[in-house]
């Protein structure tokens, strides 16, 4: 009689072991361990090539990229710039579509265990192949978070929440110079992950075009905020200096176009990715 | 249960299902200025004198409603035809652009920026940037540029600069595309004057009521004539949807108007080459408004076709999406060679040329079903000029 009752404590025990280690995801461990700045790198899913979506994630996190983006293509990507535009039309062409993803994803964690991956892309293909069957899916394949820019605050808070939670996914969230203190703490409030702060006016891919010391006073702006989430700093981050500049105000930047641009037209995607991580953290 | 009002969105811009801002965050300050702001600007009498006064003396408000009886003899019915055609700029699009560049003053922008597919709302837009005094930046497809040409030229001349948009189809959709990524990058000078009654939240509702002086108009020129207020019928043709919405505005609570919205059917619903959203399309989201939308199975947009630049969009507004839904609107869609037949048939029987777009809805006058005691109003939403080049290229489907 002892026995079985021992086993169901230890099933108690180890349930709620893992249920802290799912609830501390891989995400919140990345900034937990930190010892250095964090680089954070955006890809297009099936670009250049529809099956090149996991050799030049395996290169990207070899060669030191600390967080990854892989990017779902949508044929009308608002927020991103020529480069994006162009790598989404690409990958579209080559076949690209969120089942392909999660078929290309489905042994990731068997290579990847621990590097945080997340999906950036848009509501419709998300809202079309099902809320819950994308966030089942993309848990499944040990995917961490998810960045969708249209997705309006409320409509998360509303119809969103609570099957991003039961999947253990983490939604992150843009933050602009525009936007209002008072907004920025209602997204500090609704992220267990990291901010993203957008550097500058402009869609991704983007020269700064702002004058001298506008830019550093929006970051100090926010860093003196003394938020509870980590910022990562993307769009217009391109390289070494840029990567270094940013990390002043914040854990670490995200490079998006700069990378794509750096696939473009090559043969060996992996290798040029892993070039490109190279170049900025060398 | 049928709604008490099919006017007036929900606070967050809902109609039904359909509408909502679904727009990124580099958008939100923008788009929350404007929403909260756009009430009380429109409500505020001095606003509207200024309004109301531009409207009469520089678009040539109100336009006549002309009872068209060759056509009527011919489908033996009462016809009346709103004449839209006669706004200054040859369309409706300016009642808009009035509207909101008063607008933009008030809310202190300095720089517009707007889209256009036939380009009417182009040159509408030029054409109160150059009244103002304000600078003045219109997208458009590559491909409407080349097939609406006089007006590219004419929006030149008002001083605006044109910006082709090479992405997608290289039409509507992707000129949308390129005026959004616009104001994603100026987000505190400029304003974004949309053309229809599309877009996130407020845009539906304040092109709507910019536009409803149409249906207010309407209603008190059939008092006079037909000593009713309210006809039959109400036709007009939907791409977006601004003219329709402005049409249909002040009898959508009245049960008893039959409004009838016509979409350009391209080739034909299932040639693969139509624009027939309310057909074709099953709710997505399209620049930041959730309604029907033409998409594939993994919701990409796909490529509408119609041979009217003004008709060419994958989406209609949230506010038609509704009246779909709701079984409010009637919708039949109209092919390319039937819209140019139409285009003949108001020419030679009342001396008038329509916009290709305009042609559709009087397509549609066959389909109707109305009697000889029933008044139909069909939105004359704009004239022909512009299209004479298309008209002459198909010269054999129209004789």
């Amino acid at each position: 009689m002892r026995k079985p009752r021992n086993l169901r404590a230890l099933g108690v025990t180890l349930r709620a072991y893992c249920g802290n280690l799912i609830m501390n995801n891989r995400i919140q461990q990345a900034f937990q361990k930190q010892d250095k700045k964090l680089l954070n790198v955006y890809f297009t899913a099936g670009y250049p090539r529809l099956h090149d979506t996991v050799p030049v994630l395996k290169a990207l996190t070899a060669a030191g990229a600390d967080l990854i983006e892989i990017g779902m293509p949508f044929s009308d990507p608002l927020a991103d710039g020529p480069v994006i535009q162009q790598s989404s039309t690409v990958a579209l062409q080559n076949g690209m579509n969120m089942r392909v993803l999660f078929t290309q994803l489905k042994d990731i964690r068997n290579e990847v265990p621990e590097t945080p991956i997340l999906l950036m892309g848009y509501l419709n293909p998300v809202m079309q192949f099902g809320v819950e069957n994308f966030c089942r899916e993309a848990a499944a394949a040990g995917v961490d978070g998810v960045i969708l820019p249209d997705l309006p605050l409320d409509d998360y808070v509303d119809e969103y929440q609570e099957i991003f939670r039961r999947y253990n996914l983490k939604p992150v969230f843009l933050i602009t110079p525009q936007t209002a203190p008072a907004r920025i703490r209602r997204i500090d409030e609704l992220t267990d992950s990291f901010l993203y702060l957008v550097s500058g006016p402009g869609t991704t891919g983007g020269a700064n075009t702002q004058a001298e010391g506008v830019q550093d006073a929006y970051f100090q702006r926010i860093e003196d905020m003394q938020l509870r989430n980590p910022r990562l700093i993307g769009f217009g981050i391109a390289d070494k200096a840029s990567f270094q500049h940013a990390c002043q105000y914040a854990e670490g930047a995200i490079i998006g176009s700069a990378l794509i641009k750096a696939l473009d037209g090559v043969d060996d995607a992996p290798a040029a990715a892993s070039r490109f991580v190279s170049s900025v953290l060398n | 249960m049928t709604p008490t009002t099919y006017k007036e969105p929900t606070a967050r811009g809902y109609y039904g299902q359909f509408g909502g801002a679904f727009i990124p965050e580099m958008l939100y300050p923008n788009v929350e200025e404007l929403r909260d702001n756009y009430l009380t600007i429109l409500a505020d009498p001095e606003f509207q004198r200024e309004y109301q006064q531009l409207l009469r003396d520089f678009v040539g408000r109100p336009t006549p409603l002309f009872e068209a009886k060759r056509l009527s003899k011919k489908y033996n019915t009462r016809i009346f035809l709103k004449r839209e055609d006669l706004c200054h700029t040859g369309a409706h699009k300016v009642n808009n652009t009035v509207g909101q560049i008063l607008l933009a003053q008030r809310l202190g922008k300095t720089r517009i920026i707007a889209e256009t597919g036939a380009g009417q709302h182009g040159v509408a837009t030029a054409t109160v940037c150059a009244l103002m005094g304000m600078e003045c930046i219109v997208y458009m497809g590559s491909v409407d540029m080349e097939r609406q040409r006089p007006n590219v030229e004419r929006m030149r001349l008002l001083g605006a600069e044109v910006r082709p948009a090479t992405s997608g189809s290289q039409t509507l959709k992707d000129a949308t595309n390129e005026a959004i990524r616009d104001w994603i990058s100026n987000p505190v000078d400029t304003h974004y004057i949309i053309g229809s009654v599309v877009g996130p939240h407020p845009y539906p509702d304040l092109v709507a009521r910019l536009q409803s002086i149409i249906s207010e108009e309407m209603r008190k020129q059939l008092l006079e004539k037909t000593g009713s207020e309210l006809p039959q019928y109400v036709v007009a043709c939907v791409g977006g949807g601004s003219n329709a919405a402005g049409a249909f505005y002040h009898f959508l609570d009245e049960p008893s108007v039959q409004l009838i919205a016509v979409e350009a059917a391209g080739h034909g619903i299932t040639s693969g080459h139509s624009a027939a959203t309310s057909v074709l399309g099953k709710p997505g989201i399209i620049h930041g408004s959730r309604t029907l939308l033409m998409q594939d199975e993994d919701g990409q947009i796909t490529e509408p076709y119609s041979l009217s630049a003004g008709l060419d969009y994958p989406g209609i507004g949230p506010l038609h999406a509704y009246l779909a839904a709701e079984g409010r609107a009637r919708f039949i869609s109209i092919e390319d060679e039937t819209a140019l037949r139409a285009v003949a048939e108001c020419s030679r029987l009342e001396g008038i040329i329509p916009a290709l777009e305009t042609a559709h809805a009087l397509a549609a006058l066959g389909e109707l079903g109305a009697g000889p005691n029933d008044v139909v109003v069909i939105n004359l939403s704009g004239r022909g000029d512009k299209d004479l080049e298309t008209y002459m290229k198909y010269a054999d489907s129209i004789k």
